[in-house]
């Protein structure tokens, strides 16, 4: 099993409070880590500092994340975050663009500017989110007419458009129904062919039916890390079988 | 028990003394405003008549504003309060872009507390000392060293020919642009400002660049922006002094920048006491009254314009 990043030691901040405490993981390619754990640990904060957005707000971090060897707190944030595409808890598309332009804001900051090639891009983008068949004939009208599933669903397509090489989601189905749930559940099962996929879920059957891996995060550290199935049957510690039982948190 | 409506429209109960007694003070309060505004138009209506009656439309096409004859066209002094006005946004919109995005997504905290103070100060200054400061270090710069610069580089361009007089229609652009960049620029602050932070993250997570994530935020406000330099048109089409103290007074419609204008306040201020014939007098109210109707139809669309930008984010989200 090949590692996609090598998480060593972080620790990460806001101001002098620490909120992460030397944290290392490795995220192997291709398959779906899924980081469970009570209110206020940090996952939103560890998904953050894989994608550099941890310092717009702010925050700092220590230690080592390589992405396929390479340590990307040292690189061009902008650069990495092409990398790395984000889903976040409310979806957050742009208003005042069409649907189409929403998909295709991402390529011109990669520097894709051709027109037939980022109607191509679009198209693929929006049939990967499962979202075209929906808004194929409405590709012109505005983003925000849609429903906070389909929302969601233009958010990953954003994302996939840019073609990135982690996918990070933060709680993505938290803010939607059921049925749009199960869509993206699905979708999650379709990606990981082509993605490593990091989840935030608070949802215990959302994390064991999607995910090959979790890690169990409280107040800021790790404290367990191993396959989902394991996870949610035979934990090692009495913590975590207490807090996926749902005994606390 | 008594039914009132309240701002969403729903309707709630009182049977509270002091409530019922608030409800009636401020209603008969916003009544007095609209009622008042009323009055004033009626009262100008009827001051400019004989004016309206004589000249008809002819007065806002008309050039001759010649108060010996008795011949009151206002078509010098609307240009130059529209050439004025326009200018000054010209300058002064750009600048207030930069001032409100330097502010609000670019200063640090401790700076950005102080310097948005100062930009608000800008707009507590009263407008004479704006135009003290006109006549004594913008008119004198304008002459010796803005304009001999112009006519000598861009002199090929009707824009900058004439004599460097100093007073006249550059000086009044270039005050009116100051004086309208702290409105513009505070209220395109809180525009901007009102944008969810959301909107930044989605643009930096899709690899765009700081610059990128503003750019983005701005074309979203776009509609609000243009509603808050409506609101510094407005500003501009009604300032009287410090415009009157540097732009020379003359009701002449020219091209140069150089040469003296004048604008309906100005003249208006300017003219009022030496009136001395009945037609002169309900000409320059009729004056009053064209720019009357012209700041209320800014104004309005401004707000409206700044409004719909407020309530796009509530029904968004
Ligand atoms: N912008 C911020 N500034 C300061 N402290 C913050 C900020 N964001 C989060 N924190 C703090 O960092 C800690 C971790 O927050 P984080 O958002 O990572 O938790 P989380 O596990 O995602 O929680 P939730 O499940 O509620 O989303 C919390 O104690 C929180 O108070
Ligand atoms: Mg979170």
């Amino acid at each position: 099993m090949e590692i996609k990043i090598a998480v060593k030691n972080l620790n990460a901040f806001y101001g002098k409070n620490k909120v992460l405490k030397n944290v290392s993981i490795d995220i192997p390619q291709n398959k779906v880590l899924a980081i469970i754990g009570p209110s206020g640990c940090g996952k939103s904060t560890f998904l953050r500092c894989l994608n550099r957005m941890h310092e717009v707000v702010g925050g700092t971090v220590q230690g080592s994340i390589m992405l396929d060897g390479e340590d990307i707190t040292r690189k061009d944030p902008v650069l990495v975050r092409r990398r790395l595409g984000m889903i976040f808890q409310k979806p957050n598309p742009f208003p005042t663009m069409s649907i189409f332009d929403n998909v295709a804001a991402g390529l011109k900051y990669n520097g894709k500017t051709d027109k037939k090639e980022t109607a191509e891009i679009v198209e693929k983008s929006l049939k990967q989110a499962a979202l075209w068949d929906e808004v194929k004939d409405s590709l012109e009208q505005s983003g925000i007419n849609l429903s906070g599933g389909q929302q969601q669903r233009l958010c990953i397509a954003r994302t996939l458009a840019i073609q990135p090489e982690v996918i990070l989601m933060d709680e993505p189905a938290s803010a939607l129904d059921p049925i749009s749930t199960t869509k993206i559940e699905d979708l999650i099962f379709e990606l990981k062919k082509n993605y490593t996929i990091v989840i935030v879920t608070h949802n215990m059957q959302q994390a064991s039916r999607v995910s090959d891996f979790t890690a169990f995060l409280y107040m800021g550290e790790l404290i367990e890390y191993d396959a989902t199935k394991k996870i949610f049957t035979s934990p090692e510690l009495k913590q975590t079988e207490d807090y996926v039982r749902g005994r606390f948190g | 028990m008594k039914f009132f409506k309240n701002k969403n429209g729903s309707i709630y109960t009182s049977n509270n003394l002091g409530d019922i007694f608030f409800e009636k003070i401020t209603g008969f309060f916003a009544a007095v405003v609209l009622i008042l505004v009323i009055l004033m138009a009626y009262e100008m209506y009827a001051g400019a008549k004989p004016s309206i009656e004589k000249f008809g439309w002819g007065f806002l096409v008309s050039s001759a504003w010649d108060p010996v004859r008795e011949m009151f066209g206002a078509l010098p002094i609307i240009y130059g309060t529209i050439v004025s006005s326009m200018l000054a946004l010209l300058i002064s919109v750009p600048l207030s872009i930069g001032v409100a995005v330097f502010l609000s997504e670019i200063a640090p905290s401790w700076l950005e507390k102080p310097a948005s103070y100062l930009v608000e100060l800008l707009a507590g200054i009263p407008s004479v000392v704006y135009g003290l400061w006109g006549i004594f270090v913008l008119v004198p710069w304008i002459r010796n060293d803005v304009q001999p610069f112009l006519s000598q580089n861009f002199g090929f361009l009707p824009f900058f020919q004439g004599p460097p007089y100093g007073f006249g229609l550059l000086a009044a652009v270039l005050i009116l642009s100051i004086m309208i960049l702290p409105i513009i620029a505070s209220i395109s602050r809180d525009i901007i400002r009102s944008v969810p932070h959301d909107q930044r993250e989605a643009a930096l997570a899709l690899g765009a660049t700081k610059w990128e994530s503003i750019l983005i935020v701005l074309k979203e406000v776009k509609s609000g922006i243009l509603g808050a330099s409506m609101l510094g048109l407005g500003r501009a089409v009604g300032e009287t002094m410090a415009v009157t103290m540097v732009i020379g007074n003359r009701p002449l419609i020219s091209a140069s920048l150089f040469d003296p204008s004048y604008t309906m306040a100005s003249a208006i201020a300017n003219e009022f006491t030496e009136a001395t014939s009945d037609m002169y007098i309900s000409s320059l109210i009729h004056l009053a009254l064209v720019l009357f109707v012209i700041t209320i139809i800014i104004n309005a669309l401004a707000r409206l314009l700044v409004w719909s930008m407020d309530r796009k984010w509530k029904t968004v989200r």
